[in-house]
């Protein structure tokens, strides 16, 4: 995994060369920007939420089946609120259950990572490594963020994720610096994840918009800190990191979503759209 | 006496088992709550975080191989326990406390 995957040529702003002045997003353009923000972080970790929950029941001991399923739940947290922030920013009103079960899948603005198929252990761990690793650096930049409810948001959420990615260390070292077998599916894990981790940290126009308001932070500029983390742990778990794919995820921010969305959207939005308002 | 309270590896593919104590809050003491599976102490201390203090309920734990725990058998329970029934003299009952000694 090299940096040069990734799209360089905005990541010279940065959140903290501008004064983070207000409470609150005015401008109607940058209202629209911090809106759109919203659901690429609350679409990330709804997602992700969902895939966790798959694991339930289906991990290696039912003690794992609750570690990844508190992730998932934190995440679900994360998600929540997000989501709920971003129909007051749009000016739709839409509430987050709204958000999360009416729209389709062109509307969702997640990255590839996180809506690829539960398989093997070892992907999942390296998948959580990498998404945790970036969120870990996302949230402790958001805590400053200028809008209230996010910066709320991140400095909860921190600790969270702070969290999930010791989790997914822990595993990492164990599987890596494991037996001859568990050595083999953890590299073939971290293979399998390296293509989908460069859209993570890439910085698009509604990220380059909401970070020079200071309501958000550049992607890129994330890639360091969590890059180092990853490094750190895959070598210590006797483990090399991939070189460069041929091939590397696009599009998830614009809408454009792999195969496995459309399935994993029917699932997780089906009883919502059949019985529509029903309530408990 | 020397009989351990639970096996440990029950199977070679088996993790071995953890017993789990949890402290609610500053001042009290560690209280046993459950036991769990794991590879190695720091994955139980994790396990025993996601298991047991989902809700809040502690902000210490502690985790034991439970092969480590030495117990009483329940054939001992005459001999270990059925004497202390008739001390009564063991429990401080018959002293005068005075009033404004609080928290005795």
């Amino acid at each position: 995994m090299s940096r040069n995957a990734i799209d360089t040529s905005v990541s010279d702003h940065s959140v903290s060369d501008h004064s983070v002045s207000g409470s609150s997003v005015s401008d109607t353009t940058l209202t629209t920007d911090a809106a759109a923000y919203c659901l690429q972080l609350g679409d990330d970790a709804l997602i992700y939420a969902q895939r966790l929950g798959d694991w339930i029941s289906r991990a290696p001991q039912i003690e794992e089946d609750m570690a990844l399923a508190n992730v998932g739940l934190d995440l679900l947290g994360q998600a929540r609120e997000l989501l709920t922030r971003a129909g007051q920013l749009d000016g739709t009103g839409r509430s987050e259950d709204e958000l999360a079960y009416l729209r389709d899948e062109r509307q969702f603005h997640n990255v590839h990572l996180v809506e690829q198929e539960r398989s093997d252990f070892g992907f999942e761990m390296a998948r959580m490594l990498w998404f945790a690793a970036y969120q870990c650096e996302l949230y402790a930049a958001l805590a400053n963020s200028s809008d209230e409810t996010i910066a709320g948001v991140a400095g909860k959420a921190v600790k969270e994720v702070d969290y999930h990615r010791d989790h997914a260390s822990q595993w990492v070292l164990r599987l890596g610096d494991g037996t001859s077998t568990s050595y083999v599916r953890m590299k073939e894990g971290l293979e399998r994840v390296a293509p989908y981790v460069a859209e993570l940290f890439e910085d698009d126009a509604v990220s380059v918009a909401v970070s020079e308001a200071g309501v958000g932070t550049l992607p890129s500029s994330l890639w360091d800190s969590a890059f180092g983390h990853v490094s750190r742990v895959v070598a210590q778990a006797t483990l090399t990191l991939p070189t460069d794919s041929t091939w590397r995820s696009r599009g998830g921010r614009q809408g454009i979503h792999s195969r496995p969305m459309g399935f994993l959207l029917a699932e997780m939005q089906h009883i919502a759209r059949s019985h529509p308002g029903a309530t408990w | 006496m020397s009989t351990p309270a639970v096996k440990g590896n029950s199977s070679e593919r088996s993790w071995p088992l953890w017993e789990v104590f949890v402290r609610g809050k500053r001042g009290l003491s560690h209280v046993h709550v459950g036991s769990l599976h794991a590879p190695d102490a720091e994955m139980a201390l994790r396990n025993g975080r996601d298991v047991y203090t989902r809700r809040q309920e502690g902000v210490s734990l502690w985790v034991v191989r439970s092969m480590d725990i030495t117990a009483s058998s329940p054939d001992e329970r005459d001999s270990f326990f059925d004497p202390a029934a008739d001390k009564i003299y063991r429990h401080p009952t018959f002293y005068d406390i005075p009033e404004d000694v609080e928290y005795l």
